[in-house]
């Protein structure tokens, strides 16, 4: 059944992204990464990591999209479509893929997993704990920097976006 | 007694199936029961809200409302779903055929996704997670981009401007929604329903949390009838202005889509505040009047479940028809400048009442 679910979720993440990338009308590209980002977070719910696979949905599915959807009703008209692109670029992108391809590849399969079998789905509470946890394997300096970050980040945009 | 214990019925099913069937084949058919359930449900709840709305906006307004259709009007939204069934589908000129058809199923399967997370009663509960709350959260947050493609893909000035107030009101009122959902995670230590639910046996939360949970809850009502495009929020579609918003374009049985994806949206919101604030399924217990609890207890937690969500409803049709429509200033106002500040000094409150020990 998990293989089953696996292999349906693998290739609606490779045919959606191609159709991203290849589309030429840009809604319907946001679309598809929209599928993109929901089956990665399957992917997460099939591994019961549902912490992260909500977090998936919510930040990407429901946040980045529904924002990159909003930039593009502001900006874009329905009759717009781009052009197609020239041979040589396609070319070009294609090598480039295929080299970036081939290097995680024979990284990837080179490498031997430890593969364990019947871990325990992790609790929610850990990740609380973790993320708040100054001791050993504690996240609380990255956890306050990014949110010093993002702080910085809304000062900006409100500093962007305010009357003169 | 399966009324008062759902989990003896759903193993007793589980195990019938399973015994003549393959794992792999039971988890197939239980998928598709499952399903089958909830679209019966969808069907039946979709139904009985259009009615009762209909009903209540009535009396409201000094009328008797629908009356011709069977007994006080009792098979008119029938009646009208059969109308709206054998409706013409048209297809917009111009449009983008793929993303207009595909908006419906979006908001429809975000309410879906949600729904699958409630806890209905005792064992009755398709997916109960560590994380539920977050969960609904995070799925009931795609069903915007459903009305925002609709919008875009009609290719009409109306659809397209409807489409951006409601991202724009969907947006920010998730935030209100999240941290008044959060405070209530705060004081439960838990974002399990079940676990929730099962908390609120020596009291409900609304009872146990006191003044920061009652605020949490009045902020909630606002911003979960924001977030559902309801009045007096429903600047998305609003009638005098947009002719209907977002879906001007949509005739047959895509308008009834979105149509009950609305009312669907309206019953997930009302059996969340229900569950988080109001015990869920649980019956209503006081600590010491134990005769009283027994009494109580012999309610199917299944009445309590449905009778606290119809209550909640009420109050949210009520406020539709007695508020006039709001400005999309006056709205964005509310939200920004008045429930985020006192949601946040709220949770903070909550922290503090829990760390001091301060609730029941």
């Amino acid at each position: 059944m998990n293989i089953i679910i696996f292999y349906i979720l693998a290739a609606v993440i490779l045919i959606f992204s191609v159709l991203s990338v290849t589309s030429r009308r840009i809604l319907r590209a946001a679309t598809y990464l929209l599928f993109v980002l929901i089956a990665t977070a399957g992917f997460y719910f099939l591994m019961e990591v549902n912490f992260l696979a909500s977090v998936q949905l919510m930040l990407y599915a429901g946040g980045i999209t529904v924002l990159i959807v909003f930039s593009i009703l502001l900006t874009s008209n329905i009759d717009h479509k781009f052009e197609k692109s020239e041979i040589k670029k396609n070319i070009f992108s294609v090598l480039l893929v295929a080299l970036g391809a081939g290097v995680s590849l024979s990284v990837l399969l080179n490498k031997t997993f430890n593969v364990k079998s019947n871990t325990e789905p992790v609790h929610v509470k850990k990740f609380g704990y973790a993320l708040l946890n100054y001791g050993e394997n504690g996240f609380v300096l990255p956890f306050e920097v990014i949110s010093l970050l993002l702080l910085a980040a809304m000062i900006a945009a409100i500093m962007i976006a305010k009357k003169r | 007694m399966f009324l008062y214990d759902f989990s003896e019925l759903t193993s007793s099913i589980h195990n019938s199936i399973s015994s003549v069937m393959s794992p792999l084949a039971t988890t197939v058919v239980e998928m598709v029961i499952a399903g089958i359930v909830f679209l019966l449900f969808y069907a039946l709840v979709g139904l009985i809200l259009v009615y009762a709305e209909r009903k209540i906006c009535a009396f409201f307004q000094c009328r008797l409302g629908p009356m011709r259709v069977g007994k006080w009007g009792l098979m008119q939204t029938i009646a009208d779903f059969i109308k709206l069934l054998m409706k013409e589908l048209i297809m917009i000129k111009n449009a983008d055929k793929l993303l207009f058809n595909l908006a419906p199923f979006i908001v429809i399967i975000a309410s879906f996704l949600a729904i699958g997370a409630i806890p209905f009663a005792k064992g009755l509960h398709a997916l109960d997670f560590d994380i539920g709350v977050l969960y609904v959260m995070a799925v009931s947050s795609i069903g915007v981009l459903g009305i925002l493609l609709a919008g875009w893909s009609s290719n009409n000035k109306y659809s397209l401007i409807g489409a951006m107030r409601s991202g724009a009101q969907v947006v920010s009122y998730e935030l209100s929604v999240g941290l008044s959902l959060m405070t209530i995670v705060v004081l439960a230590g838990t974002m399990q329903f079940s676990e929730i639910v099962e908390a609120q046996n020596t009291g409900w939360f609304i009872f146990k949390g006191h003044i920061p949970a009652l605020i949490a809850f009045v902020i909630f009502i606002i911003s979960s009838t924001a977030e559902t495009n309801r009045g007096p929020f429903d600047l998305a579609e609003a009638e005098s202005e947009l002719t209907a918003g977002f879906h001007t374009e949509y005739s047959g049985i895509k308008f009834a889509l979105f149509f009950l994806g609305e009312y669907m949206n309206m019953f997930i919101v009302a059996s969340i505040a229900a569950t988080v604030f109001l015990g869920g399924w649980m019956p209503l217990h006081i600590v010491g009047l134990d005769s009283f609890n027994m009494i109580m207890d012999y309610i199917p937690p299944f009445i309590w479940f449905i009778s606290k969500t119809a209550i909640i409803i009420f109050i949210m049709m009520w406020i539709k028809w007695t508020f006039p429509r709001l400005r999309i200033d006056q709205l964005l106002t509310l939200e920004w400048k008045y429930l985020l500040p006192i949601n946040l000094v709220n949770i903070t409150l909550m922290a503090l009442c829990v760390l001091n020990q301060w609730h029941f």
